[in-house]
């Protein structure tokens, strides 16, 4: 109970860096040049200007500044993020169609980076300056250095295309008309590639702050204590050191919620994917601001989510949090 | 000097070195090297590295040299790279600097603003400056220092917060010295290392993040870049997909110099962390 | 038999480090039933000594000969595993700061019980019983709260008593006691001897006990071993090493113990320098939606006056406000009410900018002598800089930084070199001179010694004597230690929980303590019973 009292405080206490967000995000479209109705007509082919003038007010685009800005939250209060002049209808509907393709592509990649980067962490650290750790420690440089779009290029060329094992792109093979289980194993199929690109880089995060905070862990007094109680060296290392050690690395999945999903901004355009991601890129390379105006504030408030899941977890694992120190 | 044979006692920081003096080798002498401009026709495409002795990287779908390419685009990303972590950790240490030193509603407004920047995702708010601004170099690298400072400012904090409380600072405000002088002359020294070690994690991310936007063609498209180069590899990727093999080489190369050559500055600042 | 024998136990310390053996060729015995206290400044060798027996030496530190005998058989030979068998059933170990010492994410109980959990096969329940009646037997209030409890949400004396239980868990013939008091309040400290005494007692277990502080030893020791440089100097049973020491290490370390009867009063100046008038700090903790929201009353109503030319020593444990009250006097923090006037002058009513141009009136010293000078600055500058920040030329400062070195027993040619050359007590020396640059009308000084070596702590407390008569320095001396306030103090002050309870001149307190907690502190004081038999000061460490 203290726990969830805990977490809604800390959700409560992010609406203001939301709003701070929101506002920031208004202030900035104000300097683009071009609004929704210059999109509009770039879109139709041009138009007179007396027509443009009556879209203007029409979309409120002729009312001051603060006035348009407060019309604004209060729309997105209701959840209402505007229309999409390119696709033709909400921009919620837009993005709601998306958004499974990425929570899943990110869900996945995050639990696969987050379990093999503790596992490879720790088995740095039970080796430390010893081969094993050498050969993690570099791989995870490697990994953490890829361009994460060329690692899935070459991903593409090497299993896709030489190999012919996997997909090289798209969500599902829509053509097959695939349905129940068969419809979730080709969707699986396609996501190797993709999650594993996604993974890689941040896999090497986890391993990094995983090999260092169980170093860190080890040089503390209770671990000592625990050797003197005569526990063995697996037993102060399942019993004292992991839980402890993982904090850290639970705390850097809030902090790379926002790096992960720019990742998948690249990974889907890498493998066609219709997501979030890809939707953002199109909206930029289409001048729709609504949409990625959008995009944005549903990746905040997805950041935020995610942050808030950590939290609840972090307090489960630490009493010292709900005592609020 | 101690702190030299420290560094140099670590095989991996040696490696990083050595990689990023090649790096910046090819930066400087592309001019001398491939004196033409890289981004014009050189030669038929897409001809295999090896196949002509005039192109040793062999040649793109548009006919550029690949070599020439990859030599002015070290230029363009160690010059993003640098100049975007100098805004980024200017940002950070100034306002990591004042939040940690004055606590309080000072800290409370700051940290909001760090928070609603780590709020957004960096890569897609990147999107949106560059949806905004335009794609030229400049405002590029300027966007990229833009979103990547929250980091620096809140370890230049974590730095000031520790050291604010420590006796030594107590004892500078008993002897009536002024905020000003306290934090840039007494604090900043002491919590400078590990942020100066963190600006090579910066610069690496910065590099990644402009060779994504070049990737998908959001990034300036007359300035001779890696991402670039991979993104126009990517039609002709399923023969030739040496094209977008190279430059990402040259990515990696580059990237991970810098990150040895961090974590080595950092082991040797830190010899006590590096001996466990 | 012996229960324990460590026979000619030689440790080498890794390559590289400063010198080459933690500890030399050390022999010593314990008994049965006895309780051997290891007594030793720091660097002496006396907490790798048991972590030698415990076989937890750190990664790098080898044995390189010598024997450490336990009940026959040879410990240093031992393989890991029939090591781990005797750790918890044979050998227990209490480590100094029971904070860190335990698990901050597991609760008390499932602490304690796993020593069960690891050694014997008890049922859950059956454990559970054991961690009750453990927890009991250490006489924590409330052992089944306790049991549930996590590290944080108890006091440090209640952690040290989940500590004992737990070392004391499986009855071992040996318990090793690393400095466990400490990092406790002396009252506390007084009632974890008690305890750890009367334990023994009943049990029959053999304790080594490692401490630095001679009273400690006087209080709880059978047998006494002192070391110095990883060597065994003197040993021998406590009466005689305690009242009649034959090595002059030995007899420079007693007489480095303050006593605790003061020397006879000086006479004081009528006139106050300083008056201290009703100052409260309070500190409060805002919670959003006005939950956990907490007032914590550091300092309550404080009203004291400093004589001119005299010593006004702040006496309280941890948690007391002394600390707080000297941050407020300096102006560190900002105390809501009260007014403090030197020589008439209201403090409290300055702005900053005025505070700042009147900084020489007061100056500090601090209690951490590594924390308290910048690292990146060369001794010389950091005394000089505080008149070069109100104006003094360059060469000037440095010419009174030079001055003022050799008034605190410093080599003036030290003045180009970094804070990190030197040791603690002659870092607290520069501190001292820093402050003394400004020719402040009175320094503050919050627990100066109490970061310091025994030895060292008297040098520190003669050198601070001496600059009193010399300088006519009027000084507020804030410390945990009576014996220390004793050697120092012409009046004293008595804080607890914010609050002055009693004060009035040193002599008077010492003879006739009125108020219960002053006779509390009093009758906790370590080796309260033993007096030195070696003048205060009379014998130094060669």
């Amino acid at each position: 109970m203290r726990i969830l009292a805990l977490a809604l405080r800390r959700l409560a206490a992010s609406l203001p860096t939301l709003l701070l967000i929101l506002v920031g995000l208004f202030l900035l479209l104000q300097l683009a040049p071009g609004d929704t109705v210059d999109a509009l007509m770039a879109q139709m082919g041009g138009g007179d200007p007396a027509m443009m003038e009556q879209l203007r007010s029409f979309y409120g685009l002729d009312a001051p500044v603060l006035v348009q800005l407060t019309r604004y939250l209060l729309r997105l209060v209701q959840l209402d993020l505007g229309f999409s002049a390119i696709y033709g209808k909400p921009v919620s509907d837009v993005i709601f169609e998306r958004l499974p393709v990425t929570l899943l592509l990110m869900g996945t990649s995050l639990c696969f980076a987050f379990f093999a980067g503790m596992v490879l962490g720790v088995l740095a650290a039970r080796r430390v300056n010893k081969w094993p750790d050498a050969l993690i420690s570099t791989l995870g440089l490697i990994f953490y250095a890829t361009p994460p779009f060329w690692f899935g290029m070459m991903g593409v060329v090497a299993f896709a295309i030489k190999l012919a094992w996997l997909p090289a792109g798209g969500f599902e093979d829509i053509g097959a008309g695939h349905t129940g289980l068969a419809r979730v194993a080709d969707i699986a199929w396609h996501l190797v590639l993709p999650v594993t690109t996604l993974a890689l880089i941040f896999l090497a995060t986890y391993l990094r702050i995983m090999r260092a905070s169980m170093l860190e862990v080890l040089t503390l007094d209770f671990v000592r204590t625990a050797r003197a109680k005569g526990l063995s060296q697996t037993g102060v290392l399942l019993r004292h050191v992991l839980r402890n050690a993982m904090l850290p690395g639970l705390t850097l999945i809030g902090l790379q919620a926002g790096t992960m999903l720019g990742g998948a901004v690249v990974v889907e355009s890498v493998f066609n994917l219709p997501g979030l991601g890809r939707l953002a890129y199109e909206s930029v390379v289409q001048r729709d601001l609504n949409t990625l105006l959008g995009i944005v504030f549903v990746s905040a408030l997805l950041v935020i989510v995610v942050n808030f899941i950590v939290d609840l977890l972090y307090a489960k694992l630490d009493p010292r949090i709900t005592a609020g120190r | 000097m101690g702190f030299v044979r420290r560094y140099l006692r670590s095989p991996a920081a040696v490696v990083g070195l050595v990689l990023l003096v090649l790096v910046v080798a090819m930066a400087v002498s592309a001019p001398w090297v491939f004196p033409r401009d890289p981004l014009s026709l050189a030669g038929r495409p897409l001809q295999w590295p090896g196949a002509n002795p005039n192109f040793w990287l062999g040649t793109d779908n548009t006919g550029r040299d690949i070599a020439a390419q990859i030599f002015h685009g070290a230029r363009t990303s160690l010059l993003i790279g640098l100049v975007a972590t100098a805004i980024s950790i200017g940002i950070g240490i100034v306002v990591g600097a004042v939040a940690g030193f004055y606590g309080g509603w000072v800290d409370d407004a700051l940290m909001r603003v760090t928070e609603a920047f780590q709020t957004l995702p960096n890569f897609i708010l990147l999107l949106v400056l560059v949806a905004v601004f335009g794609s030229d170099i400049r405002t590029v690298t300027i966007a990229i220092g833009l979103v990547s400072w929250p980091p620096s400012a809140r370890l230049t904090r974590a730095e000031f917060m520790s050291l604010r409380s420590r006796e030594f600072v107590q004892a500078c405000r008993v002897l009536g010295m002024r905020d000003t002088r306290i934090i840039f002359r007494e604090i900043l020294p002491n919590a400078l290392p590990p942020v100066i070690v963190y600006a090579s994690v910066i610069m690496a991310v910065a590099i990644l993040l402009e060779s994504s936007l070049a990737f998908l063609n959001l990034s300036d498209p007359n300035v001779p870049s890696w991402g670039n180069l991979i993104g126009a590899g990517r039609g002709v990727l399923r023969v030739q997909w040496y094209v977008s093999a190279i430059p990402g080489v040259a990515i990696l190369a580059t990237v991970l110099a810098v990150s040895l050559v961090g974590q080595g500055l950092n082991d040797a600042l830190n010899p006590r962390l590096k001996s466990r | 038999m012996s229960l324990l024998s460590i026979e000619g136990l030689t440790v080498a310390l890794p390559k590289d480090g400063d010198r080459p053996y933690a500890l030399r060729d050390v022999t010593l015995q314990l008994n049965p039933n006895e309780i051997l206290c290891v007594v030793g400044e720091s660097g002496s060798g006396k907490s790798m000594t048991a972590s030698a027996v415990m076989g937890l030496l750190p990664e790098g530190v080898t044995v390189e000969r010598g024997r450490v005998l336990f009940e026959g058989r040879d410990l240093v030979s031992m393989s890991d595993a029939e090591l781990r068998k005797l750790r918890g059933p044979r050998l227990g170990m209490v480590f100094q700061e029971p904070m860190t010492a335990l698990n901050p994410l597991r609760s008390i109980g499932s602490q304690i019980g796993e020593m069960f959990k690891v050694h014997t096969s008890l049922s859950a329940g059956e454990r559970d019983a054991k961690v009750l009646a453990l927890l009991e037997q250490v006489r924590i209030p409330d052992p089944a709260a306790a049991a549930r409890a996590y590290p944080h949400e108890l006091s440090g004396g209640q952690r040290q008593r989940a500590m004992i239980a737990m070392a004391l868990a499986l009855e071992p013939k040996l318990l090793i006691c690393d400095e466990p008091t400490t990092a406790l309040d002396v009252t506390t400290q007084a009632q974890i001897l008690e305890l750890i005494r009367d334990l023994q007692r009943r049990t029959g277990t053999a304790v080594l006990f490692i401490t630095h502080d001679f009273g400690v030893v006087a209080d709880i020791a059978d047998r006494v071993a002192v070391m110095r440089h990883g060597e065994v100097v003197e040993q021998g049973p406590a009466e005689e090493v305690l009242n009649n020491p034959q090595h002059p290490y030995t007899r420079a370390l007693v007489a480095a113990v303050p006593p605790l009867s003061p020397p006879a009063a000086q006479p004081l100046a009528e006139e106050a320098i300083m008056e201290i008038q009703h100052v409260s700090k309070t500190y409060r903790k805002a919670g959003l939606f006005g939950r956990n929201r907490r007032v914590t009353h550091a300092v309550r109503d404080v009203s004291l006056s400093l004589p001119r030319g005299g010593t006004l020593g702040i006496v309280g444990e941890s948690g007391s406000g002394k600390s707080t009250l000297a941050r407020c006097i300096v102006r560190l923090l900002d105390p809501e009410q009260g007014s403090i006037r030197i020589e008439g002058q209201d403090r409290l009513a300055l702005s900053r900018a005025e505070l700042r141009r009147d900084a020489r009136r007061i100056q500090m010293v601090f209690q951490d002598p590594y924390a308290s000078l910048n690292p990146r600055r060369k001794v010389g500058e950091l005394v000089a800089q505080g008149p070069m920040v109100h104006g003094t030329p360059r060469a000037e400062a440095f010419r009174r930084a030079r001055d003022l070195f050799e008034l605190v027993g410093l080599d003036p040619r030290a003045l180009d070199r970094y804070p990190h050359e030197f040791s603690g007590g002659q870092r607290q020396r520069i501190g001292l001179a820093r402050a003394l640059a400004m020719q402040p009308d009175v320094l503050v000084a919050d627990e100066p010694v109490s970061a310091l070596d025994v030895s060292v702590q008297a040098q520190v407390l003669k050198l601070l004597a001496r600059l009193r008569t010399q300088l006519g320095l009027s000084m507020v001396f804030i410390t945990h230690d009576l014996r220390v306030a004793a050697q120092l103090c012409d009046c004293i002050a008595v804080m607890r929980q914010g609050e002055v309870v009693e004060q009035g001149a040193t002599a008077e307190i010492f003879a006739n303590p009125r108020h219960e907690y002053t006779r509390a502190l009093f009758s906790a004081v370590p080796g309260k019973g033993w007096t030195p038999p070696v003048a205060f000061g009379a014998e130094e460490v060669a």
